[in-house]
């Protein structure tokens, strides 16, 4: 096993879930495939699904929910397969 | 009114600020961290400081910018049009504060934002709305009656129903007979009640809105925005006058614009949005929007008057200074609003630093803009970075205009619209003047797909 960090490919506002009033998009421990949905970047005013990339296990959140990112930042750390 | 505070950023801030300024009022810019040396920053007299980036965290905090216009002495607030513009609790504090605002009063942006409300309030006022029934009817029989009134074609909505679904259209009275009780029983189903509410569906339709002017007693128009043309539900170009639209309709219409600003007493300045029934030429009125908008320049192009500083003076307490008669058109005015995003990556929106650019210019052409050489396009607000807007003496001169002068906007850095608007100018439902308001998207959806077809061999 080994750590693998998802970048976003666009700058913004980072969110990890998809409304206020819902659950994060994923959470420790949950296994993800490539194409799932771990948090959204808001830039201006429209937002993009930040995907996995890579199928894994989460280890956690690298930034919190509503920070400001930049392209190719570090949002979250995933466990996968070598 | 002596100093004036400009809630807002990008173009619309150096727009009112230049309003500000040929009026002799002194200006107070606001910013966030992101926009320290921003043009509208740059241009006002003085600036304060609201807070980070986001602009949940400064050009949405109605306290910031309250304390900062009483902080920098300003005595009145111009809220732009996005951001605070049409919150009545920012109207209100700013009055409360001792302050002018520069838009008509809490009560009447309540009102008036309201959808429901103010369809009533027009229904007073004797301006036309969507036909449709005010409560919901599970019975096939008062369906039958309610349609007749309304007059087909008729949509059927699930009262209890949301976001779409359950919708259906019947073209006649037997299709309303025969499908009426399965609708009404879908929708008992699906949501627990079988009520449905009735209402005109119209087919092809036209957004097309009237420019108003009020000092809470008597109301001018200024013609009207033929604004067909979105994608997303956010326009992409518009126009005065509208080519799609008789004289007769026209003067129905501005004239309907006006009863319901005299009804209410509006004050300052504000756009009555119809739909326009592209077929009957019957409209509708749809929604107030109570704060100076987007596309404003077009209407001051063919009428000549500058409509911000007209709310500048009647926020100040002069009356009217215009009779109706004094207001005429003169020729064709588009706007093209240049967005930096990327139209071939669906529409993509690229933030990022600014390299050279250069503005279209020369006769009849106008360019509202905060974009400079070395500026950053940032990811916090909305895309827009210019308006082109150009006047002909009749529309196939303005479109010409139109083409030259967005072959002339170069800037580098960041993806900008202007080819896609170029593009646009060369088709003939758009050369023509036929389109509304479902035109552009299914012209963009064909668009990909050709491309698409064509990156496959």
């Amino acid at each position: 096993m080994s750590r693998h960090e998802v970048v976003t490919p666009i700058p913004g506002v980072f969110y990890r879930k998809p409304d206020p009033e819902s659950p994060n998009f994923v959470k420790a421990g949950q296994a993800v495939a490539a194409e799932d949905t771990i948090g959204l970047v808001e830039v201006m005013k429209s937002f993009h699904p930040v995907p996995a990339g890579v199928a894994g296990k989460v280890v956690d959140y690298i930034v919190e929910g509503e920070s400001v990112v930049d392209a190719g930042q570090a949002v979250l750390a995933l466990e996968v397969e070598r | 009114m002596k100093r004036l505070l400009v809630a807002n950023r990008g173009e619309i801030a150096v727009r009112i600020i230049r309003a500000a300024r040929d009026l002799g009022i002194e200006t107070v810019a606001v910013c966030s961290d992101a926009d320290t040396e921003a043009k509208h920053v740059r241009l006002a007299d003085a600036v304060m400081p609201i807070g980070p980036a986001p602009a949940t965290k400064s050009y949405l905090v109605g306290d910031a910018i309250v304390d900062a216009a009483r902080g920098a002495g300003a005595d009145a607030v111009h809220p732009g049009y996005g951001f605070l513009s049409e919150r009545a609790e920012f109207a209100a504090a700013v009055a409360d504060a001792g302050l002018t605002f520069v838009g008509p009063e809490a009560s009447v942006i309540e009102q008036m934002g309201d959808k429901v409300r103010a369809r009533k309030v027009a229904m007073e006022a004797g301006v036309p709305t969507v036909p449709g029934t005010t409560d919901g009817t599970a019975d096939v029989d008062a369906a039958v009656t309610a349609a007749a009134d309304i007059g087909y074609p008729v949509m059927l909505k699930a009262a209890a129903g949301g976001g779409g679904r359950g919708i259906r259209v019947v073209d006649n009275e037997a299709e309303l007979a025969s499908e009426f009780p399965a609708a009404s029983a879908e929708a008992a189903k699906a949501f627990g009640d079988g009520q449905m509410y009735l209402e005109r569906f119209v087919r092809s339709s036209r957004h097309v809105e009237v420019q108003v002017l009020g000092d809470g007693k008597d109301a001018v128009h200024l013609f009207e925005r033929e604004c067909s043309l979105q994608r997303r539900r956010q326009k992409v170009i518009e126009e005065a006058p509208s080519p799609g639209i008789s004289e007769e309709t026209r003067q129905a219409m501005t004239q309907a614009a006006v009863s319901l600003c005299e009804h209410v007493g509006y004050r300052n300045a504000g756009t009555c949005e119809f739909l326009v029934d592209d077929e009957t030429g019957e409209f509708f009125f749809i929604e107030m929007n109570t704060r100076i908008q987007v596309e404003h320049p077009i209407t001051e192009l063919i009428t000549g008057i500058d409509l911000v500083a007209e709310q500048l003076r009647i926020a100040a307490g002069e009356p009217l200074g215009l009779w109706q008669s004094d207001i005429t058109k003169r020729g064709h005015a588009i706007e093209f609003r240049i967005c930096a995003e990327d139209p071939e990556r669906d529409f993509m929106p690229g933030p990022g630093s600014v390299g050279r650019v250069e503005l279209p210019g020369g006769p009849w052409v106008r360019t509202d803009t905060w974009l400079t050489p070395q500026s950053k396009v940032s990811p916090f607000y909305d895309s827009l970075v210019a308006k082109l807007i150009v006047w002909g003496d009749d529309r196939p001169t303005a479109l010409r205009r139109a083409g030259r002068a967005l072959s002339e906007f170069i800037v580098e850095g960041v993806p900008t619209t202007t080819a896609l608007l170029r593009e646009i100018t060369t088709e003939p439902w758009f050369e023509e003047g036929q389109f509304n308001t479902g035109t552009l998207e299914a012209w963009l959806a064909e668009r990909s797909q050709a491309a698409g077809m064509e990156a496959t061999g």
